[in-house]
């Protein structure tokens, strides 16, 4: 049946092997720059054009981590997500399950507002966010970012949860309800504990997008709470820019980024797709 | 009986999450709003007055705002139909039998770009895209095209935007189409196939409308990401050279913190809000109609 189509001849194939291998090169390649620059020293990383072979050195990364205190960024950002994402769990939970099992006026409006968030261009709350922190003395706190970034974090968790929630048969609540269990019963020790894999990739989601944030990091963040992000474009400063430097911080940003996006690549698309698919 | 459930139950699940979104979503809008009424520049804080529509009237008439909205626009319609064009070609190689090995590998590093922390796809293009010490000018210098200044000269640092906007959300397009693909039932597609060997014939009227949903979906995101299009730009360009790549999340920043006028950034903010509240409903509409 298969030999039916046309296209799956043998030179069909390799044309598709190879174009299959240029696209992978094309969406690895500049990771591939961004690693290498990350072990050229200054005088390396300055030559023109650039060299391809050299001596691998790792004093970009031990001078970001140990001088500039990029660790410290690092750990800001780690603080940062990890809560943000905690509380956005905790609070979209019992959202979702809400949305996924009771019948309510205005729970299609609810829904719809909790969804929307993801349009809504974050400047939008930068301006105002910045005036209210700065009157209130928390410039520069983690526990700033760590709401504001519920913004876009509660959005996903409830979108994925309530999801996650319908998916499982209401038949097993019938059969607590008849033996009297309460809803928060129910919830907690039979719903929540099938929805695990939706709470896990909901987790891995806002984790990821809470710690690749830039603009609120800059505008509400100086130096205490920075975050790696913001650390990273600290460095561009001055007509020569430390390349190096840059790429080794740039590395040390993406990788628990990449890791977490391959685990969770089957997902990743429909996380991505949120507000825009029923 | 399903769903009945007492209305104090229902806010005790819902409440913590609404007021949560609320008190950081929509008491800053409303302060928001607040501000755009006002003269309220961050250098002159004793000076903060009630001035009604004013800030409003400046911004709808200002030329600079609504070339920041055209850059938006021009940047979104140059760089969605490469995404979709390149992405429905990447998604059809990913669709068709044989490499089951290459296939595989493909589609893992297709997830990466999109996860890339928007500021180091950035500062990589300042890296990769510099004059003199760029990688992409010693590619160009191989086929004999010499060096070119990307970021410095206005046209080209606009194409750089371009190039990393189209690296980065291009696999998502593909991956989306690819989902719609596999939504095709397998007898409906060797039907076609049997009828005809045009491939293009099998994608317009076998398999396109099972990619409609995908589609609409990348529309309405891109629009709502480029609207929102900060990080990226700022880290390799700053919106320059001169307003060259100054879109318009940038340019509100740049009035509301390196201008330090806040009431007219609020007022452009606002504005920038109801009309990504607009398009979302023309989209919706549109979309829903599809779908019915």
């Amino acid at each position: 049946m298969m030999q039916a189509l046309a296209s799956h001849s043998r030179r069909g194939l390799v044309i598709q092997a190879i174009l299959l291998i240029v696209i992978a090169i094309f969406c690895v390649f500049p990771f591939y720059w961004m690693v290498t620059t990350s072990l050229k020293t200054q005088v390396v990383a300055l030559e023109s054009p650039p060299v391809w072979l050299f001596e691998p050195t790792f004093s970009n990364y031990t001078e970001v981590l140990l001088k500039d205190g990029v660790g410290r960024t690092l750990i800001n950002s780690l603080i940062v997500a990890v809560s943000t994402t905690l509380l956005a769990v905790l609070l979209g939970l019992p959202a979702a399950f809400a949305l996924a099992r009771f019948e309510f006026r205005g729970k299609k409006d609810l829904w719809f507002w909790f969804i929307t968030n993801r349009m809504v261009s974050p400047i939008v709350l930068a301006l105002p966010f910045f005036l209210i922190v700065r009157k209130m003395g928390l410039m520069d706190t983690h526990i700033v970012l760590i709401l504001i970034y519920l913004t876009f974090n509660l959005p996903i968790v409830i979108w994925i949860c309530t999801d996650q929630f319908r998916s499982i048969p209401f038949d097993l609540d019938e059969a607590a309800m008849l033996d009297g269990a309460s809803q928060w019963r129910i919830f907690r020790s039979i719903c929540l504990p099938l929805a695990m894999p939706g709470v896990a990739v909901s987790s891995i989601f806002s984790f990821i997008f809470s710690w690749n944030e830039l603009m609120f990091a800059l505008i509400l963040t100086r130096s205490n709470a920075k975050t790696a992000p913001a650390m990273a474009v600290s460095f561009m400063e001055g007509y020569i820019l430390p390349y190096g430097k840059i790429m080794a911080t740039s590395t040390l940003i993406v990788i628990p980024v990449i890791i977490f996006a391959l685990i969770a690549s089957k997902q990743l698309v429909r996380g991505l797709t949120m507000g825009a698919v029923k | 009986m399903r769903g009945k459930v007492r209305r104090k139950t229902i806010f005790t699940f819902l409440g913590p999450a609404i007021f949560a979104l609320a008190a950081v979503g929509i008491g800053p809008l409303l302060y928001a709003v607040w501000t755009s009424l006002h003269y309220f520049n961050l250098t002159k804080l004793r000076q903060v007055e009630f001035i009604g529509m004013e800030n409003y009237g400046t911004v709808l008439t200002d030329s600079v705002f609504w070339q920041a909205m055209g850059r938006t626009f021009t940047l979104l319609l140059i760089a969605l139909p490469l995404q979709i064009m390149i992405g429905l070609g990447i998604a059809l190689l990913l669709h068709k039998p044989g490499n089951t090995f290459l296939r595989t590998l493909t589609r893992l590093t297709l997830v990466l770009p999109m996860a890339t922390t928007y500021a180091v796809v950035g500062l990589l293009g300042q890296v990769m895209f510099n004059i003199k010490y760029g990688v992409v000018n010693q590619f160009l210098g191989f086929v004999g095209i010499e060096a070119v200044n990307w970021i410095g000269d206005p046209d080209n640092a606009f194409i750089a935007v371009i190039f990393w906007d189209v690296w980065q959300w291009t696999p998502f397009v593909a991956l989306v189409m690819l989902a719609g693909f596999t939504t095709i039932p397998v007898e409906i597609e060797e039907a076609a196939r049997l009828e005809t060997k045009s491939w293009w014939t099998v994608l317009r009227h076998v398999q396109l409308p099972f990619l409609i949903p995908g589609l609409t979906a990348v529309l309405i995101l891109r629009t709502a990401d480029t609207l929102k299009l900060f990080d990226m730009v700022f880290t390799m360009t700053r919106g320059g050279p001169g307003s060259a790549t100054e879109f318009i999340s940038l340019m509100i920043q740049r009035v509301g913190f390196r201008g330090f006028d806040q009431g007219m950034a609020s007022a452009q903010a606002v504005i920038l809000l109801i009309i990504t509240i607009v398009l979302s409903q023309i989209y919706i509409k549109v979309f829903y109609k599809e779908i019915k």
